[in-house]
């Protein structure tokens, strides 16, 4: 029998019965791979010798003078985001299964770039769905994704943007499930993809807690990391949540807090918190970040908040510009405006010792940064 | 017996109409979809006719106003079809009890598969892709009849009928002896009267939702026709 798999009153799966078997065989093929020394040699060959793992842990003296922060570097991983860590998982157990063909959906584009960079490197067809208004405020990440050879599939239904560009890649699934692979960028969508995703994305936390107690010899006071789907920032919490002195500090887009200002519903495939009316309408989310600018969030994450372990906290779009110009200019680092987000609010967090994910890099929003100069 | 023929409308202010304009030209059993913003399930036609019919202010409340002005006026089962957001921010009780007071007969849920909210009574939906236990499964908690979705895809017309349908049908007979209804992709008299030899019934939507927004007399032209590939006398 299936286990279904929840957090708390969140997860699950509310998906079309078409896709329950093909969620069952990922499930099987993931409690398995989990433990595979094989899967898990050829995982951390790539992570290191590919990708650029382990990720510094950089000092941010000149950024955040009142604090001793930490960053960790996501950004200068291979693809320029943390993406990369769940698309080589997820192709690896792709190819096992036999999948030649992967889907995927994209926001800000890195997702889609990383996932169009590991099947490059196995040499798989990819087709990635991104919504025309995405496409246009990432142009540069829509023609990376098309040098490595992946198939930009736009989508025009209603907010053009990753809340449909998510259920179009579903629907492909649904059509395709016999032979493709859904590779989900975030820790989102029915079981077993939050847990899986957030197992894939633990490499963050595990390399950050090790590092920080190295160079400080303590743990940090408050962990600080954005929230859209919420990947990041369940990679770089989970190993601190047993640390019951740091904080887990979650930050949202004020105009797309699914956490924040959302209320229990049904979305992509999962029970969660999520932008919604009072009639169960998925409503529109509005961010300067397209990475963050999603109506839901993993469910993982709503199970957080309600027992308080973790918190979550909103950053306006002007505030995540004025961190950005701020690490460009004390750091020498051009941050992604998602991680900008969670640089702004781990300035004024009032903890003393500070580890904050610089999820990405910030090259791709350079056009959208300099239409708000 | 005669082969039953489901009709889906989606709920517009004048859906009543359209109601009973397919009753009247043979449908059986109408589906009345209750707009949702994000419908994994359905396909481009149906998509479009959701985001006109939310455009056009039906909520969950004006579309079961709708759904007791249609019983005002056919006498038939009457079955709504949403998603589980909907049930998830009108109370999955409430709803269903309101759906029941003004007329319907029983649910559908694309996105609940049969082991999810088992409480909620309703039509289950099984694939090609599900396995005998799970095919056991929805037929054994689904509420009338068993409703077999002809392809692995979405909602929506298609050239021929889907050939996964046969081993699906013969799958769901040996687990089972619930009336089979086939849909998705089902679109015309040929596809009606093929589906009715494996089958119980059809669902037509995508094409029903088409011709609706033609009018009651192009939805009921279409729905004599689909009648007719029904009552068509099986070969020998």
């Amino acid at each position: 029998m299936t286990t279904i798999r929840t957090f708390g009153a969140y997860g699950g799966r509310y998906v079309p019965e078409t896709l329950i078997p093909a969620l069952d065989e990922l499930e099987q093929a993931w409690e398995q791979l989990r433990n595979d020394p094989s899967y898990l040699a050829e995982l951390h060959e790539l992570q290191t010798n590919y990708a650029g793992r382990p990720t510094p842990l950089t000092r941010a003296e000149r950024f955040a003078p009142d604090q001793r922060m930490y960053l960790k570097r996501e950004d200068l991983m291979h693809t320029g985001a943390h993406k990369l860590n769940n698309a080589l998982g997820q192709v690896l157990i792709a190819q096992r299964l036999g999948k030649t063909r992967i889907i995927a959906e994209t926001g800000a584009g890195m997702h889609g770039v990383a996932t169009a960079t590991v099947c490059a490197r196995f040499g798989l067809d990819c087709i990635v769905y991104m919504g025309s208004e995405d496409m246009r405020r990432q142009a540069p990440n829509v023609e990376r994704m098309r040098l490595l050879g992946a198939e930009v599939r736009p989508v025009e239904f209603g907010t053009r943007t990753l809340k449909e560009a998510t259920s179009e890649a579903i629907r492909d699934w649904i059509a395709n499930v016999e032979t493709t692979h859904y590779v989900i960028g975030s820790c989102v969508g029915p079981a077993p993809y939050p847990e899986l995703v957030r197992e894939l994305q633990r490499v963050i936390g595990r390399e950050a807690r090790e590092q920080i107690l190295a160079a400080e010899g303590r743990l940090p006071d408050a962990v600080v990391a954005c929230v859209g789907g919420g990947s990041n920032a369940i990679g770089t919490f989970y190993d601190f949540i047993e640390d019951e002195g740091v904080r887990l500090i979650g930050v949202e887009a004020a105009g797309a807090a699914s956490l924040g200002t959302g209320r229990g519903g049904v979305l992509h495939g999962a029970r969660s918190s999520v932008l919604a009316d009072e009639d169960g309408q998925i409503q529109d989310a509005h961010s300067i970040s397209a990475g963050l600018d999603y109506p839901g969030v993993g469910p993982e994450h709503a199970s957080l908040r309600d027992s308080g372990r973790a918190e979550y906290v909103p950053c306006t779009d002007d505030e995540a510009l004025a961190a950005f110009h701020r690490l460009c200019e004390t750091e020498g680092i051009v941050p992604a405006l998602e991680s900008s987000h969670a640089l702004a609010r781990g300035l004024d967090c009032g903890a003393e010792l500070v580890l904050v994910c610089l999820s990405g890099r910030g090259d791709k929003d350079l056009a959208e940064v300099l239409r708000h100069a | 017996m005669p082969k039953a023929l489901v009709v889906y409308l989606m709920a517009m202010p004048d859906t009543p109409e359209l109601a009973q304009a397919a009753i009247e030209a043979g449908a059986d059993i109408l589906e009345i979809g209750f707009p949702f913003s994000d419908p994994l399930a359905d396909g481009p036609l149906i998509r479009r006719a959701g985001e006109r019919a939310l455009a056009a202010g039906m909520r969950t409340k004006r579309c079961l106003e709708v759904l007791a002005e249609i019983r005002s006026r056919v006498d038939v089962p009457l079955i709504p079809m949403t998603y589980a957001s909907i049930f998830e921010a009108y109370g999955r009780d409430e709803l269903a009890r309101d759906a029941h007071d003004a007329g319907a007969t029983s649910l559908i849920v694309p996105d609940l598969p049969a082991d999810v909210w088992p409480e909620l009574r309703r039509v289950q939906l099984v694939a090609p892709t599900s396995s005998d236990e799970r095919l056991k499964l929805a037929a054994d908690t689904t509420d009338g009849w068993l409703y077999l979705v002809t392809v692995t895809g979405t909602t929506g017309a298609r050239a021929e009928l889907a050939p996964s349908l046969a081993p699906l049908a013969e799958r769901a007979r040996a687990v089972s002896s619930v009336p089979l209804y086939a849909g998705f992709g089902i679109s015309k008299r040929e596809h009606a009267r093929a589906a009715g030899e494996l089958c119980d019934g059809v669902v037509v939507g995508s094409a029903a939702v088409a011709a609706a927004e033609e009018g009651p007399a192009a939805l009921a032209a279409l729905v004599s026709e689909l009648r007719a590939g029904l009552d068509a006398p099986v070969a020998a």
